[in-house]
């Protein structure tokens, strides 16, 4: 580059005083053009990290984190959660006869009651969840066993499912609709929730069993083959996963808009999780519009229709019971880790403080000027 | 990129006669011509009369020019990359391939541009790549020359020509071709196409220079008459004929067999110390990424090892996997790892290395001649002030110093000045006419300047312009000069005797370069003699150097002394304090130069080579005559031990510098014999060397220039060596060290046509080194460290991700995320950093040359930043991994959805924990960089921001829409429902804080405690 600045230089040298040379054209420079960006001459702003202009920052962030942290702690700690583990591995708990008897071909289901108790009331919205552990929904063989385009409704997806399907594609040479692991192993355990109050008589809780999904994957991302009329005709030709009960348009007996591929439980199944363990929205327990708690403390009875083996993979069941805040679900975690930065931070304040006062003769004599 | 890129492929096209020329440095040295096999031309296809030589048709090739090649040029061995890898070559290849198709257009055109052949006395018009050897050309003004040529006649009377060789070697100067004087009365068509004659000349090879040829000219009576060519007879491809109406000339060398052409092949790249340590990196990251799989693939079958693991009841194989051979099993599962995890390697950095770091050992030449003084019989004349190659005012006056000479004195003197106006090879290069017009005669006289391969006589002919004699013109072998009376004068020319470094009759004194000026008078019959043997000399094809020089030696006896000259070679601008700002860098400078010791050691102080404290050391031959090489050798080193072991303490050091000549040092490294070990000579002169801080080697050969850069390139510690010069003798030197720089001087261009960079003055060398050197480094240092660390940062957590989902080689991210990772969102903030960055300003590092020290030895490129770039990667992947991981398993990661309906519940799935990881990465990848980035222009804000925005606006656009050509659409809204949970956005801010903040505190604490480094 210089060379070539060069270089026009000494042939304007030479043409000096002949300013109209011909074709001005014809002497052709290869000088670069002089602008900021190519000679590196852009205005700049040069900030320097200093233990001085730091300080402030680490100050800050402290201040801002800390408060942030214990809102998040306190918060969290006023949600109220239940929990309780239905799987049957010991002996004396209720479920122990269904998961030992376990069958994929018995017709009648087995059902199991358990008890508990809660020591608080629950306020507000109550939500309730089943939890797997050690169930890997996340493994790449299972996560690629779907097919979206079935699921959306297309008809030749339908009767033609992806080849990631294997080996939940077909069955007795039709189709299966939905195809694929997951929807294969749709969770099938039924839950209900007995309040049993003082003079002993159940009064069966309402869960609502809408609104559980996210809002666009119930209206865009999962949609019926042939709009939602007769979902028996529309999905003729397709045979039920195989580990299911009933086909797939007749999930929810009790409401015929819960059906087919847009079924609420069937959805947010259809979102693989992240871990191992994980739990997944079930049910809603709207509040009550008095001020009385929607779940007030006492006694519970858990009813469970018990479908779904789990110990063969030395998994776990459970059932949780969980309130709201504003920043989610019950989460210590994030209070504490800003709680902790934003100390740390405050304590390096104090160090980088020490330092800077320290070095700061030291820096002024030495420093390179910007 | 792209202007490295550009640069890169200049160097290369720089570097392309670097065999030849080693070659022809070897050759010079031994002593003898290499006589590459002669050809043979017919000129006109005719067959030399029976009984001459036999006819042996000879094939030639066509007069077609190939550039274009095709090659898939990927720097790197090929590292296992899968789909960046194959999108970089493809890129590489389609960028090739475009430049080769533009040059396969280019070679079209000028393979198809018309050239007139005389045929059967005619003339015919043919296409450019249908020429053959033997076809006789005819070239009009300002046409180039379609082949390698030699010229049989001009439209000029005294058979020369005038070429511009810009194209070839950038000078742009006229230079004169002479004609064959049998061939070049030739006028018309018919009479050229009457010659029969045959051309020998040797096989093609590419020195533009040099070429050796006879041409044999057959006549109906006599014995054929042969003539010597040279390469004033060769026109050369690519030259362009100017002030010359036309010339005929004859094929010689056609299509790839050109100078040309020869000169574009032979390509050898230099590899840069930050490829050399990348390479290295890589490596490492290879080791990282095989030994991950195979982590991975063996934990997967422990995993797996109990059947209810590795196929639970909801998750099946397929029958054709359960068939399958456990070990091909395994070893897909190791390659899906490495495709996995292949990301860790940077492939996108393979298209940016194309650039080079300067780093150490300057080296200074100067070549500002002036004439300061001449003396005729102990009479003093200075001229006023006169800058070489510039006539400061038309209207010069003669400024005689001294008074009135007497008549004899007069004689001698008019003798001496016509003697120096004619002695030389300058060229008067007259203003060019415009419109019809001189400009030149505005002022009264015609202006001109003079040009000329030596300094030297430009100097001395201007200086005699000022005395009052101005050489005018060389006209039909006559010179004209315009004497002090303003007549004009004409002497014959006769014979030019070149001037060659072997019979030099120079001599320094004082610092200034003298030139004695003597003549012989030479009688008829003693110039017949004379004459005779030179031109048997000249029409020798073998030993003529020899047989030249030998009559040569004839001539050149028993002069008359006239008088002395003195031109001062002056230092350039600046170069002392470039000097003294290397040293004050820490690098070492050497000078190696032809002169004699005293001249170059005078000039060594002036420009504070050697400053008054140095202790100079002499290894020269004068003292090896005394004393035995050994002796000598040893008694150094003993110094200098000495020194160094008492001075360990003090502060002020004595520093050392060492003036070695040629002879000492072939002496040197000459492989000894005698003694049980060899290299030990070689191992004392370079501990030396190590000790002294500067170092003069004079009388050096060009071969021995470059075998001192070689020993010291191969010295234990491989330092990085520089080198800079500006003539030809310089370019085997320029080629050999790691970094080459040609000055653009008054000896044409040859050093900088070989040299990676060209600048034009010596103390350019200090702001090149200094802060171009300093800024290319850190950027070149940054970049390949930030691409290995975001790359960890990006694979890392997949790597962590296997452990959670059964090493079933689940990506944690999206596909769209992992190819547009590395290509689109943070790949434009580092590549802004490369262009811009200035950690310092310009003025700093020009005053404080010691800053140079920090980035020495190669320093950020070394492995303990290496580890610590690569720690911080694995810290920040962790926090990115297990804080998610935590929100996730912990707790119910939830959303409460107040933006989507009220009182919703809503779950994340996997994907939206990649994603969440993914923009904590983006993020704290970006922000790094903004850390680092100590030059904030708008272009940086725009850049930085724009691809954290871009960013956004992607994940919010890839989630938006079912996308109908997607086979799934797992992206569907994850990131906004990720965006409208509060504890995601309290997460986000605080894993980038807490990625951020050991980089922080280290750049802070570094800081404090020592402000000037980086």
């Amino acid at each position: 580059m210089m060379a070539s600045s060069y270089n026009a230089k000494e042939e304007d040298g030479h043409h000096s005083g002949a300013s109209s040379h011909g074709a001005a054209g014809a002497v052709k420079s290869k000088k670069p053009d002089n602008t900021a960006f190519k000679q590196q001459r852009l205005p700049a702003w040069q900030p320097i990290l200093t233990a001085g202009t730091v300080l402030p920052a680490f100050f800050v962030i402290g201040l801002i984190f800390i408060p942030i942290g214990i809102g998040l702690f306190v918060s969290s700690n006023n949600i109220k959660e239940f929990q309780i583990d239905y799987t049957g591995v010991d002996i004396s708990s209720p479920c122990y006869s269904c998961a030992k008897n376990f069958s994929w071909n018995s017709t009648t289901p087995c059902v199991c009651y358990v008890p508990f108790t809660l020591n608080q009331s629950f306020e507000s919205n109550v939500f309730m969840y089943y939890g797997l552990s050690n169930f890997y929904q996340n493994h790449r063989r299972y996560v690629k066993s779907r097919d979206d385009s079935q699921l959306n409704g297309d008809r030749s997806a339908l009767t033609n499912p992806s080849k990631e399907c294997e080996p939940y594609r077909t069955s007795d040479g039709l189709p299966i609709a939905p195809c694929g692991a997951i929807a294969n192993s749709l969770f099938n355990d039924t839950l209900e929730l007995y309040h049993i109050d003082s003079n002993g008589t159940s009064n069966p809780i309402p869960l609502a069993k809408k609104g559980i999904a996210w809002w666009t994957d119930k209206h865009v991302k999962f949609r019926n083959p042939g709009g939602n009329n007769n979902l028996s005709v529309a999905f003729h030709g397709t045979n039920k996963p195989v580990n299911w009960r009933n086909p797939v348009y007749e999930l929810d007996p009790s409401d015929p808009e819960n059906n087919g591929f847009i079924n609420e439980d069937f959805i947010v199944w259809m979102r693989t999780a992240a871990l191992p363990t994980f739990r997944k929205l079930y049910r809603i327990i709207q509040k009550k519009p008095n001020t009385t708690p929607t779940l007030p403390s006492g006694k519970y009875l858990l009813t469970i229709t018990y479908n779904y083996p789990v110990l063969s993979f030395d998994g776990r069941k459970r059932m949780i019971l969980s309130t709201i805040s504003w920043m989610g679900g019950k989460n210590p975690f994030l209070g504490i880790a800003y709680i902790t930065v934003g100390s740390i931070c405050f304590f390096l304040g104090v160090v980088l403080l020490i330092i800077h006062h320290k070095y700061d003769t030291r820096n002024n004599s030495a420093d390179i000027p910007n | 990129m792209k202007i490295y890129t550009s640069t890169r492929l200049d160097v290369d096209f720089k570097l392309c006669t670097t065999l030849q020329s080693v070659t022809k440095e070897v050759a010079a040295c031994v002593g003898e011509e290499i006589w590459v096999d002669s050809r043979t031309v017919y000129i006109g296809h005719k067959e030399p009369p029976p009984g001459a030589e036999a006819y042996i048709p000879q094939r030639y090739p066509d007069n077609r020019i190939v550039s274009s090649k095709l090659i898939i040029d990927t720097p790197t061995s090929p590292v296992t990359s899968g789909l960046p890898l194959f999108f970089v070559i493809t890129v590489t290849a389609i960028k090739q391939g475009y430049e080769d198709w533009l040059r396969h257009k280019a070679d079209c055109s000028i393979n198809e541009c018309p050239v007139d052949v005389v045929q059967q006395g005619k003339v015919v018009r043919t296409q450019s790549h249908k020429l053959r050897v033997g076809d006789i050309v005819v070239v009009r003004e300002d046409e180039t020359f379609p082949c390698d040529l030699i010229l049989l006649s001009s439209s000029r009377h005294d058979g020369t020509c005038y070429v511009t060789t810009t194209s070839l070697d950038g000078e742009s100067s006229h230079k004169t071709y002479y004609a064959v004087p049998d061939t070049m009365a030739f006028r018309t068509e018919r009479e050229v196409d009457s010659l029969h004659a045959t051309i020998e000349c040797e096989q093609p090879q590419p020195d533009l220079y040099k070429f050796v040829g006879r041409i044999n000219i057959y006549t109906d009576k006599e014995e054929p008459v042969a003539r010597t060519l040279g390469a004033e007879n060769l026109l050369l491809r690519g030259a362009t004929l100017k002030n010359t109406q036309h010339i005929y000339a004859v094929a010689v060398y056609t299509g790839m067999e050109t100078k040309m052409a020869l000169n574009y092949q032979s390509k050898s790249q230099k590899r840069s110390a930050v490829e050399k340590s990348m390479n290295a990196f890589l490596i490492v990251y290879l080791c990282i990424l095989i030994s991950k799989a195979v982590i991975n693939t063996v934990l997967k079958y422990a995993w797996q090892w109990s059947p209810d693991r590795d196929e639970p009841w909801y998750n099946h194989r397929t029958e054709n996997e359960r068939q399958r051979h456990v070990v091909i099993r395994a070893f897909t599962d190791f390659l899906a790892f490495m495709v996995l995890f292949n990301y860790i390697i940077p492939v996108s950095m393979y298209v940016t290395v194309e650039y080079v770091f300067t780093d150490k050992t300057g080296t200074l030449t100067e070549n500002n001649m002036e004439f300061i003084e001449c003396c005729v019989d102990g009479n003093v004349y200075i001229p006023h002030a006169i800058c070489n190659g510039q006539i400061l005012s038309a209207a010069s006056s003669i400024d005689m110093i001294d008074s009135s000479p007497g008549g004899y004195r007069r004689e001698h003197e008019d003798l001496f000045f016509r003697a120096l106006c004619l002695c030389h090879t300058v060229q008067v290069k007259e203003e060019e006419t415009v419109d019809g017009i001189k400009r030149g005669i505005h002022q009264g006289r015609p202006t001109s300047f003079y040009i000329s391969s030596s300094p030297d006589e430009v100097a001395l002919v201007e200086g005699m312009k000022r005395l009052g004699y101005t050489y005018l013109r060389l006209k039909d072998n006559y010179m004209e000069i315009l004497n002090k009376d303003d007549e004009i004068e004409r002497f014959e020319l006769l014979h030019v005797l070149n001037f060659d470094s072997v019979r030099r009759r120079m001599s320094v004194i004082e610092g200034l370069r003298t030139l004695c000026v003597a003549y012989r008078r030479l009688s008829q019959s003693e110039y017949e003699e004379a004459c005779h043997q030179l031109t048997e000399a000249k029409l020798a094809l073998q030993d003529r150097e020899q047989r030249l020089a030998q009559a040569y030696d004839i001539i050149e006896r028993d002069f008359v002394l006239l008088g002395a000259t003195a031109v001062e070679d002056r230092l350039q601008e600046k170069a002392a304090d470039t000097i003294e700002s290397l040293h004050k860098a820490g690098m070492k400078v050497w000078v190696l130069t032809g002169d004699k010791m005293e001249t170059a050691a005078a000039t060594c102080y002036a420009s504070k080579l050697f400053r008054r404290s140095t202790q100079i050391l002499e290894l020269t031959k004068k003292r090896t005559e005394e004393q035995s090489l050994h002796d000598v050798l040893f008694e150094l080193n003993r110094t200098v031990l000495r020194q160094r072991s008492i001075s360990g303490l003090s502060v002020d050091c004595l520093d050392f510098g060492l003036i070695i000549d040629g002879a000492t040092l072939s002496a040197v490294l000459k492989p000894n014999q005698e003694r049980a070990n060899p290299s030990n000579y070689r191992e004392i002169f370079l501990e030396i060397c190590r000790n002294c801080s500067a170092v003069l080697c004079c009388r050096m050969a060009p071969l021995q220039k470059a075998q001192i850069v070689k020993l010291i390139k191969a010295s234990k510690e491989h330092p990085i060596t520089l080198a800079i010069g500006d003539g030809a003798n310089d370019v085997s030197m320029i080629l050999e060290a790691h970094v080459g720089i040609g000055i653009m001087g008054k000896e044409g261009r040859q050093a900088a046509r070989n040299s990676d960079y060209a600048i034009p003055k010596f103390k350019h060398l200090k702001k090149m080194l200094l802060v171009h050197g300093h800024y290319y480094y850190i950027r070149i240092a940054e970049l390949v460290q930030y691409f290995f660390y975001k790359n960890v940062c990006f694979i890392f957590p997949q790597f962590l991700y296997q452990f959670f989902c059964g090493f079933s080689q689940q990506p944690l991210y999206d596909t769209a995320y992992l190819t547009l990772y590395n290509i689109s969102f943070t790949s434009l903030p580092i590549l802004l950093y490369s262009l811009v960055e200035q950690h310092v300003t310009m003025e700093t590092l020009k005053r404080e040359p010691s800053l140079y020290r920090d980035i020495a030895k190669n320093s950020l490129l070394r492995w303990p930043v290496f580890l610590y770039w690569t720690c911080l990667g694995v810290f920040d992947a962790v926090i990115f991994f297990f804080g998610a991981y935590f929100l996730f398993d912990n707790t119910t990661f939830t959303s409460n959805g107040q933006l989507m309906t009220t009182n919703t519940q809503m779950m994340f799935g996997n994907w939206t924990f990649g994603t969440l990881v993914f923009t904590v990465l983006v993020f704290t990848v970006t922000l790094k960089l903004a850390l680092d980035t100590h030059h904030w222009t708008w272009i940086n804000h725009f850049v930085i921001w724009g691809s954290l925005l871009f960013y956004v606006i992607f994940s919010l656009l890839w989630g938006g829409i079912i996308w109908p050509f997607l086979n799934y659409q797992r992206m569907y809204y994850v990131f906004m429902q990720m965006l409208s949970s509060g504890p995601a956005w309290l997460s986000i801010i605080l894993l980038i804080t807490v990625s951020l903040l050991p980089d922080v505190i280290k750049k802070v604490l570094c800081r404090a405690v020592c402000p000037t480094a980086y």
